[in-house]
């Protein structure tokens, strides 16, 4: 039978290449942080805060599309969960912008103090952070619920990781007593990351109902 | 279950209009027959209390049964049937008439004649239909001056003031503004509490809207039939969310 509504099923797609193109941006701002904190490259920092701007800007423009979407096309079924789950998975992303924003102005405010060790955790927590939001995003873009389901499992790992690293700083603050007050800032950075975990999983359970229309609870964390 | 209808199929000469359709109708819900122009939904409907039976070439086998009885054994009384499952138009059928005598129509045919229990018949289904307060003080009025949303309403309060079971509505607002049609809509979800109601509408929204259950007709087949909710949300069958995607038609 004849295809119709082609507009429509265009700026669907649209919305979902808004939001791809959105989770990508972020994804590389938490990269970039992470490249700086390691670094210490308080340039490379700046410029990661200011890529948030563009963040902003690109979900008030996905939330615009899908009111409009909503308002005359009046979507249903899987229609409609492109929709919802455009509206939530930005918000996501949003989040995990705002804590790239935070880690780089850390970077800016305390610059980097670590040795060897506690460097180690930190990249590790970072690593994790970066795999799961860029697989998170992957499987929105390629409707992959086998790989959202893996970013779910990847929570745990990360819980470990955070674990370790918040241990091994908490430690450094009492040994390196001089610096308490920027140590203290780097677990914040800890806490950051483990955070950009969490939205990753949100965006995971997203794309789960998006293409299965199932509702996954996350278990309340601890 | 109201009516249970197994494997039915028709024809009209040669050609089937449904073919294996089998569906079971809850008493006291609505039940929304939706499919695109042709896919059978009016013949289905017209199954349900033999009106049919008025078409010369139709030929139809399959089993109906309305509480357990089968609506198409011979012995079966079909002026009792059209009482007990009344059917609502697409567009308003009134007579020539004041909007007193359309309303008490059925009843005359069925043999009332006492003007009080009349009076009172008239009343009451033009309450219920939402129409008593706009029209009570011109009832000897002919029912052809009215809009064609009161029209409607009409059209509902005369199958009502007959007291049927169950309600069949074929497309009932395709010609009404939207304040009408929500009228009607309300209309529907207040009646279902005492009547079965099954209603054929183009209008996805208005089935999501007013309906428990949705079935999904093409080409003379039904397709899929579950909960509105989860039609609407989660539809089982491809063609089916196609269709109410506005994909095709
Ligand atoms: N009286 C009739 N004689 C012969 N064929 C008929 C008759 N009534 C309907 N049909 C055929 O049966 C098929 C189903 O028609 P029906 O009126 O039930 O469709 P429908 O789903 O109600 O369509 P619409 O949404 O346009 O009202 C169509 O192919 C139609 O041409
Ligand atoms: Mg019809």
């Amino acid at each position: 039978m004849e295809q119709t509504r082609k507009e429509y099923i265009h700026e669907l797609a649209i919305v979902q290449e808004k939001v791809a193109a959105m989770g990508d941006k972020a994804c590389t701002g938490v990269q970039l942080a992470m490249e700086a904190l390691l670094a210490g490259d308080t340039e490379l920092a700046r410029e990661v805060m200011l890529a948030d701007d563009v963040l902003d800007e690109m979900i008030v423009d996905i939330e615009d599309s899908c009111i409009l979407l909503i308002a005359k096309q009046q979507p249903i079924a899987h229609d409609l969960r492109v929709i919802a789950a455009g509206f939530k998975i930005s918000t996501d992303i949003e989040r995990i912008g705002d804590h790239a924003y935070d880690i780089a102005k850390t970077v800016q405010d305390v610059g980097v103090l670590l040795d060897n060790e506690r460097l180690k955790w930190v990249q590790l927590l970072g690593a994790c952070a970066v795999d799961m939001a860029a697989k998170a995003m992957r499987a929105y873009r390629e409707h992959d619920v086998r790989l959202a389901d893996e970013v779910r499992q990847l929570d745990k790992k990360m819980d470990a990781i955070f674990a370790h690293t918040f241990y091994a700083l908490s430690e450094f603050v009492t040994t390196e007593a001089p610096h308490q007050k920027r140590i203290t800032q780097l677990l914040f950075i800890a806490r950051f990351l483990e955070r950009i975990g969490d939205h990753a999983v949100n965006i995971a359970e997203w794309v789960i109902y998006l293409e299965t229309a199932e509702r996954i609870h996350k278990k309340d964390k601890a | 279950m109201k009516m249970t209808i197994s494997n039915l199929n028709l024809y009209y000469g040669e050609q089937q209009a449904l073919a294996g359709v089998s569906l079971e109708i809850p008493r006291n819900r609505v039940m929304a027959l939706i499919g695109p122009s042709g896919c059978g939904k009016s013949t289905f409907l017209r199954t349900l209390n033999r009106m049919n039976d008025l078409i010369d070439c139709v030929r139809i086998d399959g089993r109906i049964e309305l509480d357990g009885a089968n609506v198409y054994a011979d012995d079966m009384d079909l002026v009792r049937l059209r009482k007990r499952v009344g059917m609502v138009f697409q567009r308003p059928n009134l007579f020539p008439m004041s909007i007193y005598e359309n309303v008490i129509y059925g009843c005359r045919v069925h043999g009332l004649s006492d003007k009080k229990r009349l009076d009172e018949i008239v009343e009451k289904s033009l309450r219920r239909a939402a129409l008593w307060e706009e029209v009570k003080d011109r009832l000897d009025d002919s029912a052809m001056g009215m809009s064609g949303g009161q029209q409607q309403r009409l059209c509902i309060a005369r199958v009502l003031a007959v007291e049927p079971e169950v309600l069949l509505m074929d497309e009932p607002c395709s010609a009404l503004d939207p304040i009408s049609t929500m009228k009607i809509e309300e209309l529907v979800q207040e009646l279902k509490q005492e009547y079965t109601i099954v209603m054929v509408t183009h209008n996805m929204q208005q089935a999501a809207r007013v309906s428990d259950y949705t079935a999904f007709f093409l080409n003379g087949k039904l397709i899929e039939h579950d909960v509105t909710d989860t039609i609407f949300t989660n539809p089982h069958d491809k063609k089916t969310e196609d269709y109410i995607t506005g994909r095709f038609g």
